[in-house]
């Protein structure tokens, strides 16, 4: 009976949102303002119904119904709770309506919007409406949670247990925020576009939307990176899978707007580039999500593949992707007002911020659908594999890290080369050294390694001195909250950079047989298997391995890599184990036993060095979002 | 009036857009890798018997009869999802033969006792080289063989009901003409 009350809330947000897009819209055509308020009500009925019926769904799952198709599939009453909630939006249907819900919430949050002219705000919002439809007409028609089974199962078919991690229950939600938050960028772009005038103004408006967004993919994309690390067991961290790099693709799109958008609402320049990446931020999220769900491209992640499906969401990406570039085609150079700036000042090392960006983007983009486009011309199949992004990426980073030392030392408008340059010999210098440091201690020189090492130490240091020089040396800190918050990301983004590298530059690795009490010399530890232990587990039984591990005598720690075999899925994953020494991780996963001696274990072992800095980098980048979108207080005039 | 650099994004848009559609509307099987043994005689089957008391595999086995080869091991873990498929081959009359992957005759055993077996024999292929005669990927891999003994089809992965009654329904009624 819920249940039923859940998909008709959805039935009627669908018919309201329709009318949320068609009375506003033409209200604000016409100019009738009665028209326009419209829009407010129906966004906030429209969230209520959503929500009720994403609680129908949590409801369902909670009390494990087993007469709706969709608990019976994902769902198991051996589950424990927060799995079967998390359940909810673990496969395609649910995490459709959670989409759904998550664009609903965003929605009235521009419903409260302050300062915003009422024509705009309900073009925006009327925009919201059309997508609103659009995914709800896609739950409704070609991936209903809702359906009844008749008669009712007796038991679930469980979770995938890889997919059983508090990490992967409240990664969806985080990468969601972060997707559909570039909606609102999208719809304010739309609106920009029908009024022909994308101003500071707008840009004030648009900015914390954009930024909350790309805080929130920031986190998804870190938290999913570092579940693969710890859950696959593969020790690596990013594996440039179409499923990753779809999350990659319009965080790139959102930088490269957060920077084009500072340049707009400080200068009033750079509407039409501005616009054009708002409405790809959000095109992209949309490919991501068309190119995982449709299953045109097989990956690790792929969980719902159905060709139906594919033709739904590629005819959604068309309409609002296709629709928005047309709009654009024709009405981008109505937006166009003189508001020049010289070749050397702030505002064109931002724009030279987004061209790196924007290649780093297509580069990315071009490894991820070249598959598709072989394999849709009948070329053959491949894959394109990690060489071609360190290629192709390596040699774009260097200059992008000399140009992001520059960037924020240039004044806007018209600025001084030299005195920039001269200030910058000093970051470079001590990179440079930082750099080559490495080579001389190990004897042994890593180009690759080398060059990028080089980026982060500069980035890091030039960022610094900035931070130095414009705190007078740290005697006064009234500064925009937006400058603080570049120092932050962009020193996040130099940790992260050496911890990526540094990590795969100087891991170690080791794949072997083990016995009971055999020790194995590896990287700088001892390891002793000290031995196999059998348990239980929750809903599932488990093999342990008890490692210890020590340097030059000293115990530093222990490791115990799990192998799980679930019943009530029929599978088995294993467990990693890590173990924290300083920066870097020892990692350890359990293999087969050995079919002659039981006891003989198949043990794979890395020690990643430096590799926390890699969340820490992370970490910082999203607080230096966090600390930007911090309203400017007391007078503080912009950067 | 449109702009013609405005006009760019929609453009690529279009080609990406139609690119995607292509790529979606035709049969898309990215689990088909050809195999160099379709349309030639399936290799000489020559291997020790996995179970204790029942035969191996010889070159006869492979005569007479719509042969299905099917290449597992006992610690794969989604040969288990293929089991019924194959135990339903076995009701419709095709010969099912095993060749057990690097596996022991212990494990086999038991794990054949815990998820059926609907092998007429299985062989054992410790060290793999039957295996590498085959051309196999991983396993689980599925070959189907005619009453000639040409190897007509492979099938990699697991074989689900659906794989079964969708596809090589069709092609099994087409290899007894």
């Amino acid at each position: 009976m819920i249940i039923e009350l859940g998909h008709f809330a959805l039935v009627f947000a669908l018919l309201l949102s329709l009318a949320m897009a068609a009375v506003p819209l033409f209200g604000a055509h016409r100019e009738r303002e009665s028209w326009m308020r419209l829009a407010k009500p129906a966004a906030i009925s429209i969230s209520g119904l959503v929500t009720i019926s994403f609680f129908s769904l949590i409801h369902a799952y909670a009390l494990s119904d087993f007469s709706v198709r969709m608990v019976v599939e994902n769902s198991h009453t051996m589950k424990p709770v927060i799995y079967k909630i998390a359940a909810v939006w673990g496969n395609h249907e649910g995490s459709m309506l959670l989409w759904a819900l998550i664009l609903a919430l965003w929605t009235t949050r521009l419903v409260r919007q302050k300062e915003i002219p009422l024509p705009l705000q309900a073009r925006a919002l009327g925009v919201a409406g059309l997508l609103q439809a659009g995914f709800l007409s896609f739950i409704l028609f070609a991936s209903s949670p809702f359906q009844r089974l008749e008669p009712p199962a007796k038991e679930g078919l469980d979770l995938n247990p890889v997919l059983q991690d508090v990490l992967l229950a409240i990664h969806p939600p985080v990468l969601y925020m972060g997707y559909v938050g570039f909606s609102i960028a999208f719809c304010l772009a739309a609106a920009a576009l029908i009024e022909k005038k994308a101003d500071s103004n707008w840009a004030g408006i648009l900015r914390p939307y954009a930024m909350t967004a790309w805080i929130f993919l920031t986190c998804g994309i870190g938290l999913g990176s570092f579940w693969a690390y710890y859950e696959l067991g593969w020790g690596g961290f990013w594996f440039w899978d179409p499923v990753e790099n779809a999350s990659l693709l319009p965080w790139l799109a959102g930088t490269a707007l957060l920077h084009s958008v500072a340049v707009l609402e400080k200068r009033g320049s750079l509407r039409g580039w501005t616009v054009f990446l708002a409405i790809l931020a959000f095109s992209l999220s949309l490919t991501g999500t068309f190119l995982v769900r449709s299953g045109v491209l097989t990956s690790v992640h792929a969980f719902a593949s159905d060709p139906l499906r594919g033709v739904f969401i590629l005819a959604l990406l068309g309409a609002m992707t296709g629709g928005a570039l047309l709009l654009y085609a024709f009405r981008a150079p109505y937006l166009k007002i003189a508001g020049g700036f010289r070749p050397v000042s702030r505002e064109s090392a931002l724009l030279l911020n987004n061209v790196f960006l924007f290649t780093v983007l297509a580069t990315v983009f071009t490894g991820t659908v070249y598959p598709v486009i072989l394999s849709a011309l009948d070329l053959g199949t491949v894959t394109v594999g990690p060489p071609y992004y360190t290629l192709c990426l390596t040699p774009l980073l260097v200059p992008f890290a000399l140009l992001m030392g520059a960037g924020p030392n240039l004044a806007w408008r018209e600025a001084q080369l030299a005195p920039v340059l001269k200030k910058l010999i000093l970051p470079f210098v001590a990179a440079a050294g930082l750099a080559l440091l490495p080579g001389f201690l190990r004897s042994e020189f890593q180009p690759v390694a080398t060059a990028l090492i080089f980026a982060a130490s500069y980035i890091g240091a030039a960022t610094l001195q900035e931070l130095f020089t414009k705190t007078n040396r740290f005697r006064h800190f009234r500064l925009p909250a937006s400058f603080y918050g570049m120092v932050l990301a962009h020193l996040g983004f130099a940790v992260m950079l050496a911890g990526a590298t540094a990590s795969t530059a100087w891991k170690s690795e080791e794949t072997l047989w083990m016995k009971p009490q055999q020790i194995l010399a590896f990287a700088d530890y001892d390891i002793t298997l000290r031995g196999i232990q059998a348990g239980l587990g929750k809903n599932y039984d488990f093999d342990r391995a008890q490692l210890t591990v020590a340097t030059e005598g000293l115990a530093v720690g222990t490791l115990a890599p799990e192998k799980r075999w679930y019943p009530g899925a029929q599978r088995a994953t294993s467990e990693t184990g890590l173990l924290r020494d300083g920066l870097g991780i020892v990692y350890a996963t359990l293999g087969d036993a050995d079919a002659k001696d039981p006891l003989r274990r198949v043990l794979r072992f890395y020690f990643h060095p430096f590799i926390l800095l890699l969340p820490l980098g992370v970490t910082l980048i999203a607080l230096g979002g966090a600390v930007a979108l911090l309203r400017r207080k007391r007078g503080e005039h912009g950067a | 009036m449109a702009h013609k650099a405005a006009l760019m994004p929609l453009a690529c848009f279009a080609v990406l857009a139609g690119v995607f559609a292509m790529a979606l509307l035709r049969e898309h099987n990215p689990a088909i890798l050809p195999s160099a043994l379709i349309g030639k005689p399936a290799p000489a089957l020559e291997l020790p018997a996995a179970l204790k008391g029942s035969k191996g595999l010889t070159p006869e086995a492979l005569t007479g009869g719509i042969t299905a080869v099917n290449i597992f091991a006992s610690w794969c873990v989604t040969c288990v999802g293929e089991q019924p498929t194959l135990m339903q081959m076995k009701k419709d009359g095709v010969t099912v033969l095993g060749i057990a992957y690097k596996d022991s005759r212990e494990n086999i055993a038991l794990w054949l006792q815990k998820h059926g077996n609907p092998f007429s024999a299985v062989g054992l292929d410790e060290k793999g080289r039957a295996a590498i005669d085959w051309g196999v990927y991983g396993v689980p891999e599925t070959y189907f063989i005619d009453a000639e003994g040409i190897v007509r089809h492979k099938h990699i992965g697991a074989l689900s009901m659906q794989d079964y009654t969708a596809k090589l329904k069709p092609l099994l009624e087409e290899m007894r003409k």
